[in-house]
């Protein structure tokens, strides 16, 4: 019986950390993939540039603050590059994502300088954050619990932010963009700079994943981004599958409640003896699921 | 003031090429209501995407009020004409409410910052305005735009462009998707806007009697050139069997060409 709850308590906890760290890589997804309209796949590089980027200035004796905020400027850029390959050179956006996915991958090496960095030894953002607790003469201590806390305080900050920048004149015309361009033109936008903005933002999010993740982990690692999208999107499909669209708020709160039922169903999936290499194909069953239980229900 | 100057547009699809727009030259001063009339592939839907820039004439020049606008950008455009389409779901954003279409549109070519779209005080100005309306959509300002009907729709491109009032607005057979109770209402508060911002205004549309009973000058157009133009009391006298009588002259004088497509 303890037996049960322990092993419950051990997924909840695993779902929450988990969770609440790609929380910040499904609100980027939800730019692009549903505000904008298509999957960019500049998330499969900007997501292991943050943990590159992160990583390298860890290892390099940067702080974890700063190492963290140099990877969501490196993520904000990337994800400026594919817009003014998209805008400028007036190629396709997935084409794009892919040709600048295809780039970080060489640039991500070239900043870790090899193929992994463990990071077990250097310090974190949830240490940082731990260590300031304790000199205000908070007993907290380093564990799944602090981790959990800091994500979830960093995630509430950054979803409260995209939320009011979304009721902003000029969040605005970032969601009209992907919604209406001919109309957003019309009214005098250019939509070449809203298209930057809104990459700039969603891959800034999902570097910040990426670094964060990396920290958490104890490494940053080339290969760390390959299937990065699909994990993203599918927190967002799961969360509009579940709890529909409607306000900004939803829009978001659904996405994080989507990431964290995406991660408790994936260690449901371990608990129950399948292989981290079947991963992917649950990943996929799950996908399909969000995506034709909305189907089913209308076609009723 | 709007100059159309020797404007030329072909479309080549094949081997063959469509002349939509001949040399069309066409001068509209400050504060006239222009209808525009012509048969199917005359040039008129091509005329109003190429002032707002949607077209990229083969040659000649477009200004507005003294400035050449042929080469600006289309949201350079936006930022000073007003549009709406025959489709209404081309001049609104349907995910997003009444209140965030029109505080979309109340920045029409200005900067758009940081600061909260709709306000409070905002939210007045746009309940004041859609009151006028009479279409009962003051009380839904947070309702989606993808729960009204296509005539609620157009009401609401209406405003949005029109407040703020633009240099130019351009009517391309809005009114063609409605039915026509909805139509006729649209019709009305269309003019009521024109003639409360004195926009100059050209509007597109399929139907002659629309076309004379609206406005202050006529213009027929043919081939990609503007065949007839009437202003004032002239204007108002026309009848639709003179519209169709100089329709049937055009069509005599290119024999070779049986296109034309009446209708209205």
């Amino acid at each position: 019986m303890t037996g049960g709850m322990n092993q419950l308590a051990a997924m909840l906890t695993g779902t929450f950390e988990q969770g609440f760290l790609f929380g910040f890589l499904g609100l980027g997804v939800l730019i692009t993939f549903r505000f904008f309209r298509f999957p960019d796949l500049t998330a499969e590089g900007s997501y292991p540039l943050g943990g590159a980027v992160a990583g390298a200035l860890l290892v390099g004796g940067t702080g974890p603050g700063l190492a963290t905020a140099a990877a969501v400027l490196a993520g904000a850029a990337a994800g400026m590059v594919t817009a003014l390959v998209h805008t400028k050179l007036r190629i396709n956006n997935i084409i794009a994502g892919i040709v600048v996915m295809t780039a970080l991958y060489s640039v991500n090496l070239r900043v870790m300088g090899r193929a992994n960095i463990p990071l077990l030894t250097t310090p974190s953002l949830t240490g940082e954050a731990v260590a300031l607790a304790n000199r205000i003469g908070l007993p907290f201590r380093e564990g799944h619990a602090s981790t959990i806390a800091v994500t979830l305080a960093l995630l509430a900050l950054a979803a409260f932010l995209l939320a009011r920048f979304m009721h902003t004149d000029l969040g605005l015309a970032v969601r009209a963009t992907g919604e209406n361009e001919t109309m957003i033109r019309a009214l005098g936008v250019d939509t070449a700079r809203t298209k930057l903005i809104g990459l700039a933002i969603s891959n800034a999010f999902i570097a910040l994943s990426g670094a964060l993740v990396a920290q958490d982990h104890g490494f940053a690692d080339i290969g760390m981004g390959t299937g990065i999208l699909v994990t993203g999107a599918a927190g967002v499909m799961i969360g509009q599958a579940l709890f529909g669209d409607g306000s900004i708020a939803r829009w978001i709160g659904a996405t994080i409640a989507g990431v964290l039922i995406y991660e408790f169903l994936v260690i449901a999936a371990l608990r129950i003896g399948l292989a981290p290499t079947d991963l992917k194909l649950v990943t996929a069953a799950l996908l399909l699921a969000s995506l034709a239980l909305p189907r089913l229900r209308g076609a009723r | 003031m709007l100059r159309v100057e020797r404007l030329t547009k072909s479309f080549r699809s094949g081997d063959s090429i469509f002349r939509a727009l001949d040399g069309l030259s066409l001068d509209v001063p400050t504060g006239a209501f222009v209808t525009i009339i012509g048969s199917n592939g005359a040039g008129k839907s091509t005329l109003l995407r190429a002032i707002l820039g949607l077209v990229e004439p083969d040659s000649g020049r477009i200004v507005l009020d003294g400035e050449d606008i042929t080469a600006w950008p289309v949201h350079r455009r936006g930022a000073v004409i007003g549009r709406i389409a025959q489709d209404p779901h081309e001049g609104t954003c349907a995910a997003m409410t009444i209140a965030e279409n029109l505080a979309m549109a109340a920045l029409r070519g200005r900067k758009r910052g940081l600061s909260r779209a709709v306000t409070r005080a905002r939210a007045d100005a746009f309940r004041a305005r859609l009151a006028e309306t009479g279409l009962g959509l003051e009380s839904r300002l947070d309702a989606r735009v993808g729960t009204l009907s296509g005539g609620q729709r157009q009401a609401l491109s209406l405003l949005m462009a029109t407040d703020p009032a633009p240099r130019l607005l351009l009517l391309d057979e809005h009114l063609a998707n409605l039915d026509p109770r909805i139509s006729e209402a649209v019709m009305r508060l269309t003019a009521a806007r024109i003639a409360a911002t004195g926009v100059t205004t050209l509007m597109v549309t399929h139907n002659m009697a629309e076309a004379i009973r609206w406005g202050d000058h006529l213009v027929m157009l043919h081939a990609g050139r503007a065949i007839f133009a009437a202003e004032g009391p002239a204007k108002a006298a026309l009848t639709v069997p003179d519209l169709v009588a100089r329709f049937h002259d055009a069509a005599k004088a290119d024999l070779a060409d049986d296109r034309l497509l009446l209708s209205g």
